[in-house]
């Protein structure tokens, strides 16, 4: 392969050979000289206040250290660090905890205490022996409950359990609406429920901390997707400076938004580390991460649309209630704000759109960002209400999709919700998947099954989401990447991003992006990521925002370097810098072939430096921040087709076709994971998964014996096509694809199934027996 | 959080050492065999053993043989051994069909026939099969062997007819006579994969064409593994039409308490049960 053409092609995953051989280094797999272990005591109950903890008996067991609560870290360790807290009860205190509970439990698995001890078991042992008096409350579970005024309450000084409630004036969209009436047109309305889902990453969570009490020095290992963000808020709650807290990030075993977060047990292991001048170690077991680690989606939304008769859409109003659970974690707040309200127009040119929310605390687990955070929910709630005015206008589909698109040439487009979008070809990505899976035939095909009796359905969704968070402003913190590139003396590149992947491959692709632009083998560029002592800030990975983001800056720093070297290698050719041109690993003077310098040789001169000409500095060296301007805007269209059991009410999912556009595919094999993975998430929402608790706050689903994700013979062989439309937000010219295949393929499975069933909507998860009660009328 | 209580472990050689080891430790001892059900439990400390004696290591209690009129099955016989023996796919092709339908690989690979019967999990697939087959299960205790009819095998939800310092060591099915056919089917749920509804046939027709014989087992469903005998009197004697096999089988589950939780009511278990009755049922009679 030539080197030029190394992006764009299916480069293998270089990181694939250590993670399948067992070779890889995973939190749990760091084990430190004299290190103990934590175990978290955490509540049997959604709601209760504590009246005393006595934890003589737990500390008396040979081999425990420490027994903490909430009384030992309280003004040594602050609250939970929360990105963008929202006005107004926010920023007084509300959904705001300390990493153990005070007075009162709000969910099933808070924490209320740890033991540190010599080994796990001993450490798991001591928990039955910590005695907590608890004062059962009356719970919170129903968001929608939780609203109203006799609802419990889980922060009785603020006296609602709704934190932030925008309802602007809807007169002009009910005027809209009124006249769409008047002149003919349909308005439908529908309920939807997004429900609660569990992130669940292969690997859970993990945490050890060492703490070197002359230097002040903290050191943490954690299993997360943002390793300089928990380096800086951890620095904060514990009152160390950010220089003396070090944050490494080992091989991360999934993360899917959940670990884009910081937890109690960051904090505390690293107090009890400086407590007890030992590394402490916490690994989360299975049942925690069900219970206590973020939850994703959860929302309540309320639909009207009115469309003309031949099915242009007119306006939509939306009605979004997110059910935050008990605190806020990170980006609770912010969800379904900053997300799923700017991507209420998806695809779609239509001028009016209205929506209010309500962010709610219930006695739940925090929800946060899952996997496409906040556009999954946008995604589902306008790809349903086209099908519902389809159905309502008895129409085909893809035909009303395609009437109301944006158009091409109408980017850079401001939407009605004013989210600008940066480029797209929607129907086109449409078409494309039509053509794919022969619609027209298939049409056929599920006239001919109908006639004799199969329930099979034809779903399509055409997405379109936001990614490469993202430009000034967006956070407090900002939303930049670093990059820094170094050349050794061999010729060698190294990359060390601020970017954090964890299975992405970005290894690879940052490989690409420089072997690229530097006309060397890729394999001559190391990429490392994940410690805060060797890239110095950053941002981390997710919102699809690696390669966009932290590829950019790789991008602009290995250019810089590229410019240098060239002005090296001009005055050792003798030659202006203007004239050198880099090609297969040597720098030539453009029109001379035969005067040329090897790239390995410009790299020992400029780290040798004794041949460098005067007034160049020594070293091939550069840190760039990159910084976008705006968001990318990925879209696609999927087609799902499914068979329902008339007897079981089982749903199959027979053909899977994805149309995805990302923008420029830097490494096409990547994506393809990447869309694989996605549409599995996708699935497993639509036809499986849900976080169920009872009315008492029990949850039902803590192992996988209850809470069900998709495996492998439950998924479809996928069918994947893609369109490129280039972005101009960034160097690259690519958007983001992380997110995109969940997003995508939710509605175009609940579609399908609606379909097969003969209705406009049915609630996720669609399991069978509620598609069996649908069908046979129950 | 998952991790067992403490306990003691005993790897046992032989049977006879095993049977002294459950005398010795009594009520405080459990026989560990694939461990994919008692580990499970271990972690979650709903079960906390003192004494953990391990027979999984007893090589002379794993292997399917022909005898005369019996296929035999040792107790600590592996699933993947069931799923991949000829014999048995001749003579009863329901087992290493309803084998195949266990959770997935890994647990096939240690799972053990002896440790899903001496378990009784309503939802597990074996119980029923072992029903349907009419085997007889040998046990060995103290006193020595005894054998008990699967039909007096299983009692309630997690209980069986074994006593505490008994261990299961055979099964022995008896081999079908005349034209008989067998098939196992299962709605599994999505989440443990284990049944919502599942049921295993074996019938037999006569000279005339009618059914002979019927045993049919169902599980997942109900809170026992049971025979379903009014389903079994409903097909005996008669020419096997759709008809005659859908009104049969709505007869399933009557009078039998249900399980009832998030992966299915009572409603929808019945009825469940009752199609894949059906279907096992189809399946047995193309078979024959
Ligand atoms: C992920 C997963 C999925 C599963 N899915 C299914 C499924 O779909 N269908 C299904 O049927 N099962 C399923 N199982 C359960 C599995 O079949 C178990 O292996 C089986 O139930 C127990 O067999 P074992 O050899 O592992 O027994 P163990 O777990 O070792 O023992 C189980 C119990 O039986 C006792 N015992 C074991 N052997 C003997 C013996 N010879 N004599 C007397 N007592 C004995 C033990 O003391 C213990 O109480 C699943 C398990 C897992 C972990």
């Amino acid at each position: 392969m030539g080197i030029a053409a190394m992006l764009g092609t299916p480069v293998k995953r270089r990181e694939d050979p250590r993670l399948i051989t067992g070779q890889a280094t995973y939190v749990d797999d760091i084990k430190l000289l004299g290190m103990l272990h934590m175990t978290v005591l955490r509540s049997p109950y959604g709601h209760a206040r504590i009246n005393t903890i006595n934890t003589d008996a737990a500390r008396q067991l040979p081999g425990v250290v420490a027994v903490y609560t909430a009384q030992d870290i309280k003004g040594t360790v602050g609250n939970i660090p929360v990105a963008a807290p929202l006005p107004p009860h926010i920023t007084s205190g509300m959904g705001r905890r300390l990493p153990l509970a005070e007075e009162k439990v709000r969910f099933y698995g808070d924490p209320v205490a740890i033991v540190i001890a010599e080994n796990r078991y001993i450490a798991r042992d001591a928990l039955d022996l910590i005695d907590v008096d608890y004062e059962p409350l009356p719970v919170a579970i129903d968001v929608e409950k939780a609203m109203q005024p006799d609802s419990p309450i889980l922060y009785e000084e603020f006296k609602t359990n709704v934190a932030t409630s925008m309802h602007p004036s809807s007169e002009q969209i009910d005027k809209i609406f009124a006249d769409t009436v008047a002149n003919g047109g349909v308005i439908v309305k529908e309920r939807f429920v997004n429900q609660r889902l569990a992130p669940s990453p292969m690997e859970t969570r993990g945490v050890v901390a060492e703490y070197r009490k002359s230097d002040k020095a903290l050191s943490l290992w954690s299993s997360s997707q943002i390793p300089h963000l928990l380096r800086n808020y951890l620095a904060i709650q514990l009152g160390l400076e950010q220089n003396q807290v070090r944050v490494i990030v080992p091989e991360v075993g999934g993360g899917f938004g959940c670990k884009l977060n910081i937890y109690p047990e960051e904090a505390l292991a690293s107090f009890a580390a400086m407590k007890t001048g030992r590394p402490v170690k916490w690994i989360e077991d299975r049942d925690e991460n069900l219970a206590a680690t973020i939850h994703g989606r959860d929302q309540v939304n309320y639909l009207e649309a009115a469309a003309t008769r031949d099915g242009k859409v007119v306006g939509l109003k939306f009605h979004v209630i997110s059910d935050m659970g008990s605190y806020l974690q990170f980006f609770t707040d912010v969800i379904a704000i900053a997300f799923t309200l700017p991507m209420l127009s998806g695809c779609y040119d239509i001028p009016n759109i209205y929506s209010s929310c309500d962010t709610v605390f219930t006695n739940k687990a925090p929800t946060d960002a899952y996997r496409g955070a906040g556009r999954p929910e946008a995604t589902y709630m306008v790809e349903r209400a086209m099908d519902v005015i389809a159905n309502e206008l008895k129409r085909d589909p893809a035909e009303i999709r395609l009437l109301n698109f944006v158009q091409p040439e109408q980017f850079p487009h401001t939407m009605a919700t004013g989210a600008l979008y940066d480029s797209g070809n929607y129907g086109a990505a449409l078409e494309k998947a039509l053509d794919i899976i022969a619609y027209d035939k298939l049409r056929e095909e599920q006239k001919q099954k109908r006639a004799q009796g199969k329930l099979m359905g034809i779903g399509i969704s055409s997405y379109v989401e936001m990614c490469g968070i993202g430009p000034k402003g967006t956070t407090p913190f900002g939303l930049y990447e670093s990059a820094r590139v170094r050349i050794e003396q061999s010729g060698t590149v190294i990359v060390y991003t601020g970017t954090s992947p964890h299975g992405q491959g970005e290894e690879t692709t940052f490989a690409q992006i420089v072997g690229n632009a530097l006309s060397i083998p890729q394999e001559k560029v190391l990429v490392l990521h994940g410690d805060t002592d060797s890239t110095p800030e950053g941002r981390g990975t997710y919102g699809s925002r690696t390669t966009s983001v932290g590829g950019s800056a790789v991008f602009q720093a290995t250019e810089r370097l590229k410019e240098k070297m060239k002005t090296i290698a001009a005055s050792m050719l003798e030659a202006s810098a203007s004239d050198i041109e880099l090609e297969d690993e040597k720098f030539t003077v453009a029109g001379s072939p035969q005067k040329s310098v090897p790239f390995k040789k410009v790299a020992a001169a400029a780290n040798t430096s004794n041949t460098l000409p005067p007034g160049i500095e020594p070293g091939l060296e550069t840190t760039v921040f990159f910084e976008p301007e705006a968001c990318t805007f990925p879209f696609g269209t999927h087609i799902c087709v499914v068979e329902v059991d008339q007897d079981t009410g089982e749903p199959e999912i027979t053909r899977y076709v994805a149309v995805d556009d990302c923008g420029k595919q830097l490494n096409p094999l990547i994506v393809a994971g990447q869309v694989h993975g996605g549409i599995a998430q996708g699935v497993g929402q639509a036809m499986y998964e849900e976080v169920v608790y009872n009315e008492d706050g029990q949850l039902l689903t803590s192992t996988f014996m209850d809470y069900a994700m998709p495996i492998a013979p439950e998924l479809p062989h996928f069918e994947l096509g893609h369109t490129v439309t280039p972005t101009n937000v960034n160097p690259l010219g690519v958007k983001g694809v992380g997110e995109a295949g969940t997003i995508g393929s939710t509605p175009a499975v609940a579609a399908a199934i609606a379909d097969a069933l003969g209705v406009a909507h049915i609630d996720m998860p669609l399991k069978s027996e509620k598609l069996w009660r649908i069908i046979h009328k129950q | 959080m998952s991790v067992p209580a403490a306990f003691d472990y005993h790897p046992a050689t032989s049977v006879d050492e095993a049977i002294a080891l459950l005398q010795q430790y009594g009520d405080e001892a459990k026989l560990l065999a694939g461990g994919h059900s008692l580990i499970p439990a271990m972690k979650l400390r709903l079960s906390q053993p003192e004494h953990l004696i391990d027979i999984g290591k007893i090589s002379s209690l794993s292997y399917i043989r022909e005898e005369q009129d019996h296929i035999v099955i040792g107790g600590l016989t592996t699933y993947v051994q069931i799923e991949q023996s000829d014999l048995l796919r001749k003579h009863f092709p329901l087992l290493p069909e309803a084998t195949s339908m266990v959770g997935d690989q890994q647990v096939r690979n240690r799972g053990t026939i002896g440790g899903s019967i001496a378990h009784s999990d309503p939802a597990a697939d074996l119980p029923g099969v072992v029903l349907a087959l009419k085997a007889e299960i040998v046990v060995q205790g103290p006193q020595g062997k005894r054998t008990i009819p699967a039909d007096d095998f299983f009692v309630d939800t997690f209980t069986t007819a074994l006593a505490p310092d008994e261990i299961l060591i055979e099964f022995r099915l008896p081999k079908a006579t005349g034209s008989t056919g067998s098939a196992y089917d299962k709605l599994a749920n999505k989440a443990s994969h284990y049944a919502i509804a599942g049921c295993a046939a074996v019938i037999t027709r006569g000279q005339d064409g009618s059914c002979s014989a019927a045993s049919i087992a169902i599980t997942g469903a109900t809170v026992r593994t049971i025979r379903a005998r009014a389903v079994e009197n409903a097909l005996v004697g008669k020419q096997l039409s759709e008809t005659v096999i859908a009104e049969a089988v709505s007869h399933a589950t009557d009078g039998e308490d249900m399980i009832v939780d998030i992966h299915g009511s009572e409603e929808y278990r019945r009825k469940m049960a009752a199609v894949v009755a059906r279907r096992a049922i189809m399946r047995a009679l193309e078979r024959i």
